[in-house]
C-alpha cells in the first residue's frame, strides 16, 4: 500500500472541503466509509489515492420515516442496521438485498452510501496488470476473452462488460430513490437511477458524482404493497458470495393479475438494472408460470454473452421467473392486495 | 481413569488455541527482524529482460534486492517423489527463464513489511513473454507417459468383450488451491552458525535436511519450529523455496528476516491439486460381476517436474474384476509444480471411479450398493493380495439405515418437493492406511507426570490429544498428567504428517516405549502405584527411547530416520492390503428454475481400525466431508490459458463451503479391529473423508436431475438451459 494521508474532517462540508480531487482512474483522492471496497483496493494498488476522507462521525446514520412511506436514509448507516429496520423490513427486497450480501463482519462495517459505489470485481480489473479500461483508460478489455463467468450480460460494451456486483441497489432502484449530495459547489438532488453509467466508451466513468461529491442521503418512497417483494440471489454458495444473478421483485397484484410490478437484475448487468419494459409488459396480466417464463425471456432480450458467461443469459431468466413466482406465493405482512 | 484411547477426548491444546496461546510459527518474535516481500512473474512463460531497481531503491527501509541477478546461491535439493524435500525441483533465482505466472522472480528486503511491499510493488521487472501452455487443451503441453507406473493383470478387451453392460466415459476434475486459514510464512534466525528457522510445516526433519542441503550446511546446524499448523493438509508437506531463500537473505544480511507470502502468492508459490483428466472403461455380467476395469489419468505438472498422484493405482483394488489395467501420464505445462492435498490422489480419481460404477448399475438397473457388494472382494485384483480387513459393506449399511436408502426410488426425479428436485446418491470412500518409521522419547517421573516428545505435527487434527492419550494408555496415567511436545526439528524424529501415517505410527511407537517403561518399573499400567515403584526403582524419574519401524520397511529402516527419509509404506504391499473403508450417501437439493445445488445431507460411515478418540476423528471425517462437497460443487483454479494467471487468486472468489452450506452431515463410525495392519491396530482417517463425496454428490445429481456431470466443480452452469 502506497503511503498516504487519512484526514478526518468534522463535519460533511469539511469533508467535501478537503478531499482531494476524485477523478476517475484511481489516483485521485477518495473517501473512506466503512472502506471495505476503497482499502481493499488500495492493497491491490488498484486505488493509490494520495489521501483518503474519513467520514466516520460525518456521515448521517440512520433511517427516518415519513408518514406517507417515504424513507430518508442516512448514507452513513451500515448494512447491518438497515437490514434490520422494521422500515426495510416491511418491504422485504430492501432488508434481503442486504443481508444476502457480504458477510455480517462486513455488513457491520459497510454503509450504504460505500454500498452504493462499490466496484466491479472484474479479476482484470483488480489485478492490476492486465489490459484494463476501467482501470487504464485505453489500455483495452482483457475480460472480454478471458475468465468472465462473473461478469456482465447486459449493458455491455466493446470497451468493457464488468458487472454492478452489488445487491442493494437492485432493490433501491425499485423504489424512485433520491440522493441528496453534497459539494464544494453546494447541494444537488440525484435520481438513484441516473447515479451509475453504463460503460459505453469510457467505462472508468461509473457515476455522476462530481470529484468532491458526497452522498448525504438517500431517499425513497415504498409503496405499502411492497411488503409482496423479494429479492431472489442466485449464488455460487448459500451466502458469503456475490450474486451470479438476481432479481429484486415487488409486486402489486390484483387476485393474480399484476396491477404494478417492478423488477431490477442484478449480478448481471453492468449497473444497477431496473427492467421498465418488463414491468410494463406484466402489468394486467395474470401472473401464470408461463407469464413469469416470458418476462424473464423478455428481460433479457438485448443480453449478449461473452463465452464463460454465456448460462447468465439462461440462468437471468429463470432467476426472474422464480423471483416473480416467490413473490407471487408471499403473504404480505400489511395484506398488501388492498382491493 | 478417563481419556485413555478411545475416549472421547477434547483437545488438550484447546484452552491455548482459543485464548491465542497456541502460536504459530509467524507469530514467533524475533529480536530486530527485517521484512521480505517476494514479487512474482506476470508472465506465464518467458524470461526476465531486466530488473529496474531504480524506484524500488527510493522507498525508505529498502535493505536489498535479490533476484537472479543478484542471487542467493542457493542449490536446488530435489522434488519429494524424487527423493529430495522440496515441492519443486528447481530453484527460482537460478537464471532469467519464467516457468509460469506467479513464479517467484525477486525477493525484496527491508525495514518494516510496508517498506518492503511497496518497494516490491515499485520493482520494474521487463519479461520477453511467450505464450504458455498452462491448461489442457493448450497447445505446447507435453506429454510424458509413466509406463512404471501402470498396472495390468487380465485380458483386459477380452474381459471388457465378455461385458454385458459397459461404460466407457471421460472425468474431469478442476484445479484446487490450498488456502488454509494459516499463510505461508517464513522467519529465519542465525545464531552463529545455527539457524533457527519458524516455518509452518508438516515435515520438520525434511524441511531441516531439505534447508540444510539448500543453504550447503549441515542439518545439525538447522532446528525447525513448528508447534502449531494452521491448516496442512499437504499444504505444509514439501518445502517451499521461499524458505531456504529467507534462509539466506538472514545470513546474507545478517539480521532475522520474516517473510509473510500474501493470500494471491499463496496460489502460485505452493503446492495445489491439479487439474486431471481420466478416461475409465468399466464392464459387468449381468449379475453385476466386474469383468473388466480401465482407469487411466492425465495429470498437469510444471515442465521440469514429473509430479503425479496416480490414483489408479488406488482404484484398481477397490473391487472384482477379472482384468484390470491403468495407466498415467504426466502433462507438463507452464505451471508451478502441482504438490499434496488432502487425499491428493483419491480424490480425483474416486470421483471417476465411483462415478461410473454409478452409470454402470443405472445401465444394469440394479441398486448402486447392491452392484458394491456383488463386486466386494478379501483380496485385490491385481496381485491377489489379500487384505488385512476390509468393512465395506458395513460401511454402506450402517450409513445407509440412517439415510434411510431403502426407501431410494431409483427413478430419475423421483424425488421432487415443489420447486426443488431433490436426488440421493452414494459412493465408496478408501484410502491406504500407511504407517512410516519414527522414534518417540518418553519421559516420566515419581509426580505421576509423563512428557512426550517426537518431531510430529498438530495441523489441528488433535495430534497432541491421541498421542496424549496413547502415553496415558501405556503408562496408566489420566490423560491430563501427559504433555506433549511435537513440532521441533529437535526432538526424536516423527514421520511426514502426510498419507494419514502420524497416528498409526506415533502411538505404535509410543505403545513401546510405555511398555519398555512399564518392564523397567516391573508394573502394568493396570496396576501401577506410581510413588510405589519409582521409589523401589530407586530413581525420581525414567525415560525411554523407543523407535519403529512398519512392517514391509526397508532393512534399516530405522537407520532412514536420521537422515529425514520418508520411508512410507503400506496400501498396497506385497503380504497384505491395507485400507480403510468408507461409503457416504448425498442428498440434493436442486431449484427447478436457477438449478443451484444444495447438500441438506451428507452421511458417512467409515471403518478405519482402532479409533483413538472419537471425537477428533469424528472431526477428521466431518472436516473431510465437508471438503469433499467444496470439492463437488464449487472450488476452482480459474486460470487465463492466455497467461496462465490464476483469476480468482482471492478467497472472495475462490469459493469453499461456507457455514449455510453446510447442513445434516455426519459421520459414523463401523468398529473394526485389525491385528495385522500394525500393532496399535490404527489405519489412517485423516483424508478418507473427502473420498467418496464428490461421487456421492454428482451421482445425487443425476438422480435428481438425469444429468450426469463428469466433471468437479458441479456448478449451475452445468444444470441450466437444459430443460
Ligand atoms: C469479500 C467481500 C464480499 C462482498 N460481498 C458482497 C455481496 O455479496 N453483495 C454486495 O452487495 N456487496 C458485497 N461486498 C461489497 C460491500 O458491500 C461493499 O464493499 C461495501 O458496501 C462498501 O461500503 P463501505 O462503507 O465499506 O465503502 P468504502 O469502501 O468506504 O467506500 C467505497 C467507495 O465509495 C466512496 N464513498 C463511500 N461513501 C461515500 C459517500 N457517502 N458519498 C460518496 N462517496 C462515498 C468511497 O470514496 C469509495 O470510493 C463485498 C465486499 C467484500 C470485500
Ligand atoms: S471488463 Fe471492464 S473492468 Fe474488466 S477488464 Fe474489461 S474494462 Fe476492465
Amino acid at each position: 500500500m502506497r503511503p498516504f494521508s487519512f484526514q478526518k474532517p468534522g463535519s460533511v462540508e469539511e469533508a467535501v472541503a478537503v478531499v482531494e480531487p476524485m477523478g476517475v482512474a484511481g489516483q485521485g483522492g477518495a473517501f473512506h466509509a466503512g472502506g471495505t471496497t476503497v482499502i481493499d483496493l488500495m492493497k491491490l494498488h488498484v486505488l493509490q489515492p494520495p489521501s483518503l476522507t474519513d467520514l466516520g462521525g460525518v456521515l448521517e446514520r440512520g433511517i427516518e420515516e415519513g408518514e406517507d412511506g417515504t424513507l430518508r436514509v442516512g448514507a452513513g448507516t451500515t448494512m447491518a442496521e438497515a437490514a434490520e429496520h422494521p422500515a426495510f423490513l416491511r418491504a422485504p427486497v430492501l432488508s434481503e438485498a442486504l443481508w444476502k450480501a457480504a458477510s455480517a463482519q462486513l455488513r457491520n462495517v459497510a454503509t450504504l452510501g460505500g454500498n452504493l459505489l462499490q466496484r466491479t470485481r472484474c479479476p482484470y480489473f483488480r489485478d492490476n496488470v492486465s489490459a484494463c479500461n476501467k482501470r487504464e483508460p485505453g489500455s483495452g478489455c482483457a475480460a472480454k476473452d478471458g475468465i468472465n463467468r462473473l461478469l456482465a450480460v447486459l449493458g455491455t460494451s466493446e470497451s468493457c462488460i464488468a458487472n454492478y456486483p452489488g445487491d442493494w441497489a437492485n432493490a433501491l432502484i425499485l423504489f424512485d430513490a433520491v440522493l441528496e449530495t453534497r459539494s464544494g459547489g453546494g447541494g444537488r438532488e440525484i435520481a438513484f437511477g441516473d447515479l451509475h453509467v453504463p460503460p459505453g466508451e469510457d467505462p472508468a466513468r461509473e457515476t455522476i458524482l462530481g470529484d468532491d461529491e458526497l452522498i448525504t442521503a438517500i431517499r425513497l418512497s415504498v409503496p405499502e404493497w411492497a411488503s409482496r417483494s423479494v429479492y431472489t440471489k442466485v449464488r455460487d454458495r448459500d451466502s458469503y458470495a456475490f450474486a451470479l444473478t438476481s432479481a429484486a421483485v415487488a409486486l402489486d397484484l390484483d387476485g393474480d393479475t399484476v396491477r404494478e410490478a417492478r423488477l431490477a437484475i442484478g449480478g448481471a448487468a453492468t449497473v444497477p438494472w431496473r427492467a421498465r419494459e418488463v414491468e410494463d409488459w406484466l402489468a394486467g396480466r395474470e401472473l401464470t408460470e408461463d407469464v413469469a417464463v416470458e418476462a424473464g425471456r423478455r428481460a433479457f432480450a438485448g443480453a449478449r454473452g461473452w463465452g464463460e458467461n454465456d448460462f447468465k443469459i439462461p440462468l437471468g431468466r429463470d432467476t426472474v421467473a422464480r423471483g416473480l413466482m416467490e413473490a407471487k406465493a408471499m403473504t404480505p405482512r400489511n395484506s398488501g392486495d388492498s382491493q | 481413569m478417563t481419556g485413555r484411547i478411545g475416549a472421547a477426548v477434547s483437545r488438550i491444546d484447546a484452552r491455548k488455541k482459543v485464548m491465542g496461546e497456541a502460536r504459530y510459527a509467524a507469530d514467533f518474535a524475533v529480536p530486530n527482524p527485517l521484512y521480505a516481500h517476494l514479487v512474482t512473474s506476470t508472465i506465464g512463460r518467458g524470461a526476465i529482460t531486466g530488473i529496474d531497481e531504480s524506484e524500488a531503491r527510493t522507498v525508505p527501509g529498502l535493505r536489498e534486492i535479490f533476484s537472479h541477478a543478484n542471487p542467493l546461491g542457493l542449490e536446488p535439493d530435489g522434488m519429494f517423489s524424487t527423493g529430495g524435500h522440496a515441492q519443486q525441483g528447481w530453484e527460482p533465482f537460478a537464471g532469467p527463464d519464467v516457468r509460469f505466472y506467479g513464479e517467484t522472480v525477486a525477493m525484496v528486503v527491508a525495514d518494516d513489511i510496508l517498506a518492503a511491499r511497496e518497494a516490491a510493488k515499485r520493482l520494474r521487472v521487463a519479461y520477453s513473454a511467450e505464450a504458455p501452455a498452462a491448461v489442457f487443451g493448450a497447445e505446447g503441453l507435453e506429454p510424458e507417459e509413466l509406463p512404471d507406473m501402470a498396472l495390468s493383470s487380465g485380458d483386459l478387451d477380452a474381459a471388457m468383450e465378455a461385458a454385458a453392460e459397459r461404460v466407457e466415459v471421460e472425468y474431469d476434475t478442476a484445479a484446487n488451491t490450498h488456502n488454509a486459514m494459516e499463510l505461508f510464512a517464513t522467519t529465519a534466525v542465525w545464531s552463529g552458525k545455527d539457524l533457527t528457522l519458524y516455518v509452518p510445516s508438516q515435515w520438520v526433519e525434511g524441511f531441516r535436511a531439505g534447508v540444510a542441503s539448500e543453504l550447503g550446511i549441515a542439518p545439525e546446524r538447522v532446528r525447525i519450529v513448528s508447534p502449531y499448523v494452521g491448516g496442512g493438509f499437504g499444504g505444509k508437506g514439501s518445502l517451499y523455496t521461499f524458505t531456504p531463500m529467507v534462509a539466506a537473505a538472514a545470513r546474507r544480511l545478517n539480521r532475522p528476516v520474516k517473510l509473510y507470502v500474501t493470500r494471491e502468492q499463496g496460489f502460485t508459490t505452493a503446492s495445489y491439486r491439479a487439474e486431471t483428466q481420466q478416461s475409465v472403461r468399466l464392464g459387468a455380467r449381468a449379475d453385476g460381476r466386474f469383468t473388466g476395469f480401465e482407469h487411466k489419468g492425465r495429470e498437469l505438472s510444471s515442465r521440469p517436474d514429473t509430479y503425479v498422484v496416480n490414483g489408479a493405482d488406488k482404484t484398481a483394488r477397490m473391487y472384482h474384476a477379472d482384468a484390470v489395467r491403468t495407466g498415467v501420464t504426466c502433462v507438463h505445462a507452464d505451471r508451478q509444480t502441482p504438490g499434496f492435498m488432502r487425499a491428493p490422489a483419491e480424490t480425483p480419481y474416486y470421483f471417476a471411479l465411483e462415478s461410473a460404477v454409478d452409470e454402470l448399475a443405472r445401465r444394469l438397473e440394479m441398486d448402486p450398493v447392491e452392484l458394491r457388494r456383488r463386486n466386494d472382494i478379501d483380496a485385490e485384483p491385481v496381485n491377489g493380495v489379500p487384505y488385512t480387513s476390509r468393512s465395506l459393506m458395513e460401511c454402506y449399511d450402517m450409513a445407509g439405515e440412517a439415510f434411510g436408502w431403502r426407501d431410494y426410488d431409483p427413478a430419475v426425479g423421483s424425488m421432487r418437493d415443489g420447486d426443488w428436485l431433490v436426488g440421493w446418491g452414494c459412493a465408496t470412500a478408501a484410502y491406504p492406511t500407511q504407517m512410516a518409521p519414527c522414534a518417540v522419547r518418553v519421559h516420566f517421573d515419581r509426580t505421576g507426570r509423563a512428557r512426550v516428545m517426537v518431531a510430529s505435527h498438530d495441523l489441528g487434527t488433535g495430534a497432541y490429544t491421541v498421542i496424549a492419550q496413547a502415553a496415558a494408555e501405556g503408562l496408566g496415567l489420566e490423560v491430563d498428567r501427559v504433555e506433549v511436545e511435537l513440532g521441533d526439528s529437535r526432538l526424536p524424529p516423527g514421520t511426514i504428517a502426510g498419507g494419514s501415517i502420524s497416528t498409526a505410527s506415533n502411538v505404535s511407537v509410543i505403545q513401546i516405549a510405555c511398555e519398555r517403561i512399564m518392564q523397567r518399573l516391573g508394573t502394568t499400567p493396570e496396576r501401577i502405584d506410581v510413588a510405589a515403584v519409582f521409589d523401589a526403582f530407586g530413581q525420581g524419574a525414567i525415560e525411554e527411547y523407543a523407535e519403529w519401524a512398519p512392517r514391509g520397511s526397508r532393512p534399516n529402516a530405522r537407520g532412514g530416520l536420521y537422515g529425514a527419509e520418508v520411508g512410507i509404506v503400506g496400501g498396497p504391499e506385497e503380504e497384505y492390503t491395507a485400507f480403510a473403508f468408507g461409503a457416504e450417501y448425498a442428498e440434493v437439493r436442486i431449484n427447478r428454475w436457477t438449478r443451484e445445488i444444495r447438500v441438506p445431507r451428507l452421511y458417512g460411515a467409515f471403518a478405519a481400525g482402532r479409533i483413538m478418540n472419537e471425537k477428533t476423528a469424528t472431526s477428521q471425517y466431518l472436516g473431510g466431508m465437508i471438503w469433499g462437497l467444496g470439492h463437488a460443487l464449487q472450488e476452482k483454479t480459474e486460470i487465463d490459458p492466455r497467461t496462465g494467471a490464476v483469476m480468482n487468486d482471492n478467497i472472495s472468489e475462490y469459493i469453499v463451503p461456507v457455514n449455510a452450506d453446510v447442513m445434516d452431515v455426519r459421520a459414523m463410525m463401523v468398529p473394526e479391529e485389525d491385528t495385522l495392519v500394525n500393532p496399535a491396530g490404527i489405519k489412517g482417517i485423516g483424508e478418507i473423508g473427502i473420498v467418496g463425496t464428490a461421487a456421492a454428490i454428482a451421482n445425487a445429481v443425476h438422480h435428481a436431475t438425469g444429468i450426469r456431470v463428469r466433471h468437479v466443480p458441479i456448478r449451475v452452469e452445468d444444470l441450466i438451459g437444459t430443460g
